[in-house]
């Protein structure tokens, strides 16, 4: 069973349609990067998940529990985009208070243990007021993991973040999936998906225009060569062509000087699947 | 059920929380006890004055200087009681979701029902016990600076009570549909319709008048916390009413609205608005996109 099932989902806000017949899967302990231009319906698409938006069609289930029932958001954990908390508040009295909430019987040793995955042990009695938005961020994903959510719904967890802080929540996200948590990241920060995601679901215009394995999505270019000659870019070959390409440059009495195989990067494969849809919607 | 109150409890404790942190209670203590000096200073002033009054024999001037100054200490604590119910409701939907403080509680499995009960009843707890403490205080101070003992305190302060609770509801309400300075200017300004309109209600006794005594009566019934702070006046006085003669006619105009006595069934009126108010402001909030 997978712990986000989405099929068919369609968001209308008046005569404007955010989603378009949305499908996508989240499995159990998976890592799904969602990835998409402003406005294409990410955080529309989140925000059904856990609860917070109706669905105008469709089905949405977390670990098989319809979205936004008590049991499905006893099943998530959630990191809005803009979220704040209680500003008098200190990191412990924020954890504290999802607790309670969640019903998490687990007491001071699930705060300590979550203020520590999130780097956030030494600031357990400081104000949510005194902490920079870095830890505010780092207090949100510990606030979301609170209750041992099967899944971790997080909406651009790493928008205020500067590159240290990006890092850390990277890493964050790698333990938290050793952990068992299936995780949807809505970000777009593309070397962040690439880095950690196990799958990523490429949206546009309220539909899913592309998604897959990482690897899968990564295409081969061609075989750069670096001869006497200068470089050149053999198109369409991949990397087991490369042994013949150079053999024969060589018979040809040619001198190698290096080879490259080139594949297409995610941001590539982005470009590819919103950027055309985009010219085409220009020159249209 | 039980969860539903569980819910709510963790909400109003969060809610109070918030208030005492922030040093809210402070900050009211503070004017109330500025207004309480004040009002002392006002009644020892006033009853110094009537004390060679005798009303030539028609007038009983202790019972109309104490029942009309009880009486707008009376709308004084209401007016502090709602503002306080008004500021702890206000922002408490679209509010905290524009500020981003309600979504990470709203996605938790407490529910909506939960949240906005949890929030009505921390509102409703303080702002009631506020204007009950407020009441009692003002009726002591009338009692050792002036001499003047009220007909009734208990369902005054009762009443007092029920007025706030119900203008935590309406406040409550408003925040689903309207954003902060909108719902806290409208709240407000229905609570001054409603003691307007109690205003005229007196006139129109006054001058014999169906149309305003009408209008007044109607009002009581659409924004009943306007016919609870009618009736607690009419408590206050509700004597020497009986009693007749000019001072019983001149203490039933009373201040700032006229006192009124309601229906037997109006406290039961009340509650079965609030509840109304309550569902109208749950069915909002679950179609609420956030």
């Amino acid at each position: 069973m997978s712990d986000l099932h989405v099929e068919g989902l369609v968001k209308r806000y008046g005569s404007h349609t955010a989603l378009h017949g949305v499908d996508l899967e989240v499995g159990e302990g998976e890592l799904v990067g969602l990835l998409g231009p402003n406005g294409a319906g990410k955080s529309t698409l989140t925000k059904i998940a856990c609860g917070l938006v109706r669905a105008t069609e469709g089905t949405v289930t977390v670990a098989g529990h319809p979205a936004g029932s008590r049991a499905a958001r006893a099943a998530q954990g959630y990191l809005a985009e803009l979220f704040r908390f209680p500003g008098w508040a200190t990191a412990d009295e924020v954890l504290v208070l999802h607790q309670q909430l969640t019903g998490s019987e687990k007491g001071a040793g699930e705060r300590a243990d979550l203020l520590g995955l999130v780097g956030l042990s030494d600031a357990r009695e400081r104000k949510v007021e005194e902490m920079s938005k870095g830890m505010q961020q780092r207090l949100g994903i510990a606030q979301a993991l609170v209750g041992e959510p099967r899944l971790l719904l997080l909406d651009e967890p790493t928008s205020a973040l500067d590159p240290a802080g990006r890092r850390t929540v990277r890493d964050l996200l790698v333990e938290v999936q050793g952990r068992g948590v299936a995780v949807m990241l809505n970000t777009h920060l593309l070397s962040e998906v690439e880095l950690v995601c196990d799958r990523v679901v490429i949206i546009d215009h309220g539909a899913v225009v592309t998604s897959g394995r990482t690897a899968e999505l990564v295409r081969p270019r061609g075989v750069e060569v670096e001869t006497a000659a200068g470089r050149r870019v053999i198109e369409g070959a991949g990397r087991a062509e490369a042994p013949r390409i150079v053999a024969e440059l060589v018979a040809a009495g040619e001198q190698v000087f290096g080879v490259q195989v080139l594949s297409s990067t995610l941001e590539d494969v982005y470009l590819d699947a919103v950027g055309e849809r985009e010219s085409t919607r220009s020159s249209g | 059920m039980s969860e539903l109150l569980t819910g709510a409890r963790i909400v109003a404790a969060h809610a109070l929380r918030e208030s005492l942190r922030r040093r809210v209670f402070f900050v009211v203590l503070g004017l109330t006890l500025a207004f309480g000096g004040l009002y002392a200073w006002g009644v020892h002033e006033l009853f110094s004055d009537i004390d060679e009054f005798n009303g030539n024999g028609f007038l009983d001037a202790e019972t109309l200087a104490g029942a009309t100054i009880l009486g707008l200490a009376m709308f004084g604590t209401l007016f502090l009681g709602v503002i306080l119910a008004v500021f702890l409701t206000l922002n408490a939907v679209r509010g905290d979701a524009e500020r981003g403080l309600l979504q990470p509680v709203i996605v938790r499995p407490l529910g909506r029902g939960a949240y906005l009960l949890g929030r009505w009843a921390a509102a409703a707890a303080v702002s009631a016990s506020y204007v009950v403490v407020v009441f009692f205080g003002g009726v002591l101070l009338t009692k050792l600076f002036g001499g003047y003992t009220p007909d009734s305190v208990i369902v005054p302060a009762l009443e007092l009570a029920g007025a706030v609770a119900i203008i935590s509801a309406l406040a409550l309400l408003g925040s689903i549909v309207l954003g902060t300075t909108a719902n806290g200017v409208a709240v407000l300004m229905v609570f001054g319709a409603g003691l307007l309109v109690g205003l005229l209600g007196s006139i129109g006794d006054a001058l014999d008048s169906g149309t305003l005594s009408d209008v007044a009566n109607v009002a009581s019934w659409v924004l009943p916390f306007e016919g609870l702070y009618r009736d607690a006046l009419f408590q206050l006085v509700s004597g020497a009413v009986s009693e007749g003669g000019v001072t019983g006619a001149l203490v039933q105009l009373g201040p700032l609205g006229g006192s009124h006595d309601n229906h037997a069934l109006f406290p039961l009126f009340c509650v079965g608005y609030a509840l109304v108010v309550g569902a109208l402001a749950l069915a909002a909030f679950r179609r609420r996109d956030l």
